[in-house]
């Protein structure tokens, strides 16, 4: 006979096992995460961002590429309301891994959902997409998120406090070109997208319309060039689609 | 002051948008163009910071065979072509861009 004390001793090992479970299938995401958040303490102070200001927004707004983007922002000189616009646009896709997500979560109390949602990146959507959608029993795949999202939170902390120590030790580390950093790691991250020729049409109308509004004000420029662009390889895409379709029509 | 405001902007700008659909939970439905555009998002938004980056990286155009930044983002770009690592082409990268600045002096 199992007592209840048993039954609740089970569900803690259960519960443990999916936290350790979901902090090491994201160790491998920590790791190319690690460099973004060294760079982002070390940029912060030469971009005009105070120390505790750098801490205070990697406890607080956690995501990596907006926070590096409002950095940039900074630097030349943006208004705020710019800043936390462009961060919006830049989250817009964060949407879609929600969209994925939510299904499966449903259920869960309201405090759960809060979590996930405060804890949805980029890597944690990575190593939970899978767990969520590829297995079967994700009645305790909450505590995998848990254990992804903290293990993800706490090396982004650790690495911006990093950052922030060695960019006081080394003032001038900023003369080096740590800014091309930042534009080394967006250009692999948006490589991988450019498969399809609506996603060509989309970077190069976005790129060549950045180039031409790059005089606007408050660095306004790169939300048109963004919109330019989706909007761009949206409708390429949508023309693509008729054109198959009335071809199979003809057939 | 500033600082509190853009945090406190950029909080809200995160997790509302990670937040709304956590909130109605499974009530609303995509409609598929919509889904489509968001798959632009990201590729969009930071070509828009990368071109100017490379080509502007001092605030005027410098669009030369000795602009380190150019050269090393084309660089960058084959390298992520080739192995579609992002790892190794942000090594690789600014492996590249440190020689071109150190080790050439551009």
């Amino acid at each position: 006979m199992t007592s209840y004390t048993e039954i609740k001793q089970d569900l803690r090992a259960i519960q443990r096992r999916e936290m350790l479970g979901g902090a090491k299938a994201t160790i491998p995401l920590i790791i190319g995460a690690i460099p973004f958040g060294i760079i982002f303490g070390t940029l912060a102070g030469p971009s005009g961002l105070s120390a505790w200001g750098a801490l205070a927004m990697s406890v607080i707004v956690f995501a990596g590429s907006a926070q590096f983007i409002a950095l940039g922002l900074m630097a030349a000189g943006a208004a705020v309301p710019v800043i936390i616009a462009t961060t919006f646009v830049v989250n817009l896709r964060h949407i879609l891994y929600a969209a994925n997500l939510v299904p499966k979560v449903a259920h869960l109390p309201h405090r759960w959902r809060v979590m996930m949602a405060f804890g949805l990146t980029d890597e944690t959507f990575a190593a939970v997409s899978n767990r969520f959608m590829l297995q079967q029993n994700t009645e305790h795949a909450h505590w995998f998120y848990l254990g992804s999202w903290l293990a993800m939170y706490g090396n982004w902390i650790l690495c911006t406090g990093l950052g922030i120590a060695l960019g006081e030790l080394f003032p001038d580390m900023t003369d080096w070109g740590l800014d091309f950093a930042m534009s080394v790691t967006f250009i692999g991250m948006v490589v991988p997208y450019l498969k399809t020729k609506p996603m060509w049409g989309a970077v190069i109308v976005s790129g060549a319309i950045a180039m031409a509004t790059f005089g606007m004000p408050h660095k306004l420029g790169l939300i048109v060039a963004a919109l330019c662009g989706i909007a761009t390889g949206l409708s390429f895409h949508l023309l693509l689609k008729r054109s198959s379709a009335q071809e199979t029509h003809h057939d | 002051m500033t600082e509190v405001l853009l945090i406190a902007g950029m909080f809200m700008a995160t997790f509302s948008v990670r937040y709304v659909l956590f909130a109605v939970a499974g009530k609303v439905r995509f409609p598929p163009w919509l889904t489509t555009g968001l798959s632009f998002v990201p590729p969009a938004v930071l070509t828009a910071i990368i071109v100017p980056a490379v080509l502007l990286p001092r605030g005027e155009l410098w669009l030369r065979f000795d602009n380190p930044w150019l050269l090393a983002g084309v660089f960058a770009a084959l390298v992520a072509f080739w192995r579609r690592d992002l790892l190794t082409t942000i090594v690789l990268g600014m492996f590249c861009f440190m020689l071109l600045r150190f080790g050439f002096g551009l």
